[in-house]
Formats: structure tokens, C-alpha cells, sequence
């Protein structure tokens, strides 16, 4: 069983408990072993780097110094964390004396950052390390008939350039192909949830998340599926706000990728941490057994 | 004696791990204002921003809200033509202006981005609850209700702890950040 080193991050400690459920659960069936980081701080989020940059890269060393010391590679399920720590490692092995400066601090919790293990953001986990062939074939309930937009938001691709799928990957797309659901033509997938701005810029905010549910809406989407907590707390806890703001008539559910994996994999949806949304998908997925429904 | 550096050599030099930011090549093409989902809303598009950097413009550019509107989507920065990296731009300008304390009137970022640090350096680990009172109290009374709402329902849905959390080896943690910002027994 391979082994991973896993960071679950401050929202999945709450705010996003359905998605540490259901990433736990889904990579158990997937043979995976996520070992959760003993004592892992936080990441530094965005607000960090307003502030101070070479402490935040300390916070994200000291997570993957601490990986390294397990001898495994990390795995982040938030797309915020998962960049902090990306680049931290990627900052620090190119200039040595940011490195030595930080292995300073390090050595004050008796560790050291060398810089050499993988950082892996969840959804890359499923798709390139487990392989879409595996999660076809654990597959036991699939998800047909089941319209899901694929929200890929921000930080899982940028700001990445050392690959070729900037402007239009489709690897979520195929993930969802191969639980058996059908791949919405999701145009704005790429676009922005407004992050921290709801709440220091809240008409901005609310602005782009109106943006974002309109396409859902405009592409028949059942669920909007999402990889990231910030992005499924700003799409679905405020829906109702933006309803009376833009005068729409929005009620999407938005459920993380693994509650997905894991109903195709026939997990119970309580183990799944369902039944915690504001917008529940229960619907979505009754008229799915249904298909005498037509969708 | 030696000659103060200009305003965009400040900015392009704020960003230590990238060793500068090339904001001089900028050719004002635009294409990061037409991608920024957030320019509207911002005192100067992103690419009027750089512009005035480049002309020295110090004062009206950390007076504007462009960089504290800026929602870290890095869209403009994968697309800029001429490799300068936008969004850390605006982390830098943000980082400048926390720490001439100069910032735009009314901004709920920087005391929000304070508390965040602090709770941060203190326990290891972020709590919302901690974070609520530096923004809510400057909302209108329909969105510091709304709020409420939203904050109850995601405690009844069990998705908000109450406990804050911390981290075990607090005493290592913070000695490992007073060796990066000496700040004594302050924590």
C-alpha cells in the first residue's frame, strides 16, 4: 500500500470536514495509505504573504520538513495549501541561503528541510498517481445521468507554467468520466471564486460567484464538483445572498470531488461527510436512480 | 552619494523569492486588466497600475485599492507576455503598504491579514471565529446580519469548531519564528 504524507489543512478540520471524510474513505478503497502530518501548522493561507514573505515560507517548510522526516511525499486537498507548500519548495531549492536561513529556524523544532520529496495537490493524486483506470474499476455505483460541473478554480494549475494546461485542462473532466457522470462543458471553470475577497471585498466577491453559478446553471450542471474548501464554502453558503442581490434563483449544490469517488464507489454518504450543505445533493442524486425522470 | 532607488526598482525588489519582478518589460498590451475578474472594481486596472509604477508615481498607487482587490487568481500572471509575475506584485505592494502602515482608509485586508498572522503565530493553526471581528463590525447591517446567519448555520451543520485549535509543539513554533523576526517574549 503506498503511503502518503497527508496535510489536511485548517478548513478541513471543520469548515471542510466532508471533504477530510470522504478523501480518507475514497483513497482507502483506492489502496492508499494517507498519513496525516503530526503537528502540521498552517500554511500561511493568503494572508501570510501580505504580510511577512519569509515567514510564510518558514510555515510551509516546517510541513515539509516534517514530510521529508516520514521519508514521503505530501499530499494537500486545499488548492491554497497546495500552492504555499509548491512553492515554498520550489522557492527554497533555488536560492540556498533562503534555505539555510530557514533551516535555522527549523532546527528550533528539531528539523530539517532538504527539499527533495514530491508535493502533490488531491485531485493530481487521484488522476496521475492512483490512475483513472484504478478508479474505474472500484467503481460500483456509476454515476449516470449525473450532469457535474467541473470546478477547477485557481490554484491547483496557477501559478504553475511548467505545464501545458493553463488555459484548458480536462483531467477533471476525465475524473468524472470515469465514475461513470457526465462532464459538463463548464466555460468558466478557470475563473476565480473570489477567495478572501467575500470577505474583504464582498460586492467583488459576490459579483464573481454570481458569474460562476449562472454558467453552472447555463450548462445544466447538477452539482458543481470542486477540490478546493474555499471554493465550495464561497459557491455554496451564499447563494441565498447572491439570490436576493442579483435577483436570481440559485440553489446548486456544490459538493467536493472525492463525495463524488466515493458515492460511485458506494460509500455510505454519511462517511462521506454529506448532509452538511447548505444546499443539499440529495435531489441530484435521487433523480440520477431515477432515469425514467429524463435528464 | 547614492542615489535613492526608483519606485518600480522598489516594487520589482519587494518580491524576495523571485529575485525581482522584470515590471519595466511590462509593454502595456493589456491583457492582464482583460483577464482580471476583479478590475472592475479596483481604483486602476492592473496594467494602469504598472504603468504608473513605472512612472514613478508612488504616492497615488499605494494610496489605491487596486492591489488590496487583488483575489491571488494569478490569471494575469500565467498570461503576462513579458513574464512579470502581477499577482506577487500585488502581494508586494500590499507587504509595502502594511509596513508604512499607509494604506487606503476603509480597507478591511490589512487588519483582517494582521489578525490572521497573529492568530497564526500564536496557536499555529487559523480559527474563523477569532477573524470575524475585524470585518464585520465595518459591514452594513444587513451583511453583519447575514453574516450571523451564515456563521450559525455552519455551526449547527457542525462545520465550525469551537474550540480554537493549536498545535502541540507551540514552544518549538514560536521559537522557530522569533529566529526568523526577533521579537522576544512579544508572543
Amino acid at each position: 500500500m503506498k503511503e502518503y504524507a497527508y496535510f489536511p489543512g485548517c478548513s478541513l478540520e471543520k469548515m471542510a470536514i466532508g471533504y477530510h471524510r470522504s478523501t480518507l474513505e475514497t483513497t482507502e478503497k483506492l489502496g492508499v495509505k494517507l498519513r496525516e502530518l503530526d503537528d502540521w501548522n498552517c500554511c500561511g493561507a493568503t494572508a501570510y504573504f501580505h504580510v511577512d514573505e519569509l515567514l510564510a515560507y518558514t510555515l510551509g517548510a516546517r510541513n515539509l520538513a516534517m514530510a521529508e522526516k516520514e521519508g514521503l511525499d505530501l499530499v494537500a486537498p486545499c488548492s491554497g495549501c497546495y500552492k504555499n507548500m509548491f512553492f515554498t519548495q520550489a522557492h527554497l531549492n533555488h536560492d540556498p541561503d533562503l534555505k539555510e536561513h530557514i533551516n535555522d529556524a527549523l532546527e528550533e523544532d528539531n528539523l530539517h528541510f532538504v527539499g527533495k520529496n514530491t508535493v502533490h495537490h488531491l485531485i493530481d493524486l487521484f488522476v496521475n498517481e492512483i490512475g483513472l483506470e484504478k478508479i474505474r474499476n472500484t467503481v460500483k455505483q456509476p454515476l449516470e445521468g449525473l450532469r457535474i460541473a467541473p470546478y477547477y478554480g485557481c490554484q491547483i494549475l496557477r501559478p504553475r507554467k511548467d505545464h501545458d494546461e493553463v488555459e484548458n485542462p480536462l483531467f477533471f473532466e476525465d475524473l468524472l468520466s470515469s465514475i461513470g457522470a457526465t462532464p459538463a462543458d463548464y466555460s468558466l471553470k478557470m475563473k476565480c471564486c473570489g477567495g478572501s475577497l467575500l470577505i474583504t471585498s464582498r460586492p467583488a466577491a459576490f459579483a464573481m460567484i454570481n458569474n460562476l453559478l449562472k454558467n453552472a446553471v447555463d450548462c445544466n450542471a447538477d452539482v458543481i464538483a470542486t477540490a478546493c474548501p474555499l471554493c465550495q464554502i464561497n459557491l455554496e453558503c451564499y447563494q441565498q445572498q447572491i439570490n436576493r442581490e442579483y435577483n436570481t434563483h440559485y440553489s446548486v449544490p456544490v459538493v467536493y470531488f472525492t463525495q463524488l469517488v466515493g458515492m460511485a464507489f458506494g460509500i455510505a454518504p454519511k462517511n462521506l461527510g454529506l448532509g452538511k450543505e447548505f444546499i443539499s445533493p440529495k435531489k441530484a442524486f435521487e433523480a440520477m436512480k431515477a432515469p425514467s425522470n429524463g435528464k | 552619494m547614492a542615489e535613492k532607488p526608483a519606485f518600480n526598482q522598489e516594487v520589482a525588489n519587494l518580491l524576495h523569492a523571485a529575485e525581482g519582478n522584470p515590471l519595466e518589460t511590462c509593454i502595456q498590451c493589456g491583457i492582464c486588466s482583460g483577464t482580471c475578474p476583479v478590475a472592475k472594481y479596483m481604483d486602476y486596472t492592473p496594467r494602469r497600475l504598472i504603468a504608473m509604477i513605472n512612472a514613478g508615481m508612488k504616492e497615488q498607487v499605494l494610496a489605491s485599492n487596486t492591489f488590496w482587490y487583488c483575489a491571488s487568481c494569478y490569471h494575469c500572471t500565467v498570461r503576462c507576455p513579458s513574464g512579470i509575475d502581477i499577482a506577487e506584485a500585488m502581494y508586494a505592494l500590499k507587504r509595502y503598504t502594511m509596513w508604512k502602515n499607509q494604506y487606503q482608509e476603509g480597507l478591511i485586508g490589512p487588519t483582517f491579514s494582521e489578525t490572521f498572522v497573529k492568530t497564526i503565530v500564536r496557536s499555529g493553526r487559523s480559527y474563523e471565529p477569532i477573524l470575524a471581528p475585524t470585518y464585520i463590525f465595518s459591514y452594513g447591517i444587513r451583511d453583519f446580519i447575514d453574516e450571523a446567519i451564515t456563521a450559525t448555520n455552519l455551526m449547527l451543520k457542525g462545520r465550525i469548531p469551537i474550540l480554537p485549535p493549536r498545535i502541540k509543539r507551540l514552544e518549538n513554533f514560536k521559537r522557530m519564528i522569533s529566529h526568523i523576526i526577533p521579537i522576544g517574549e512579544a508572543l
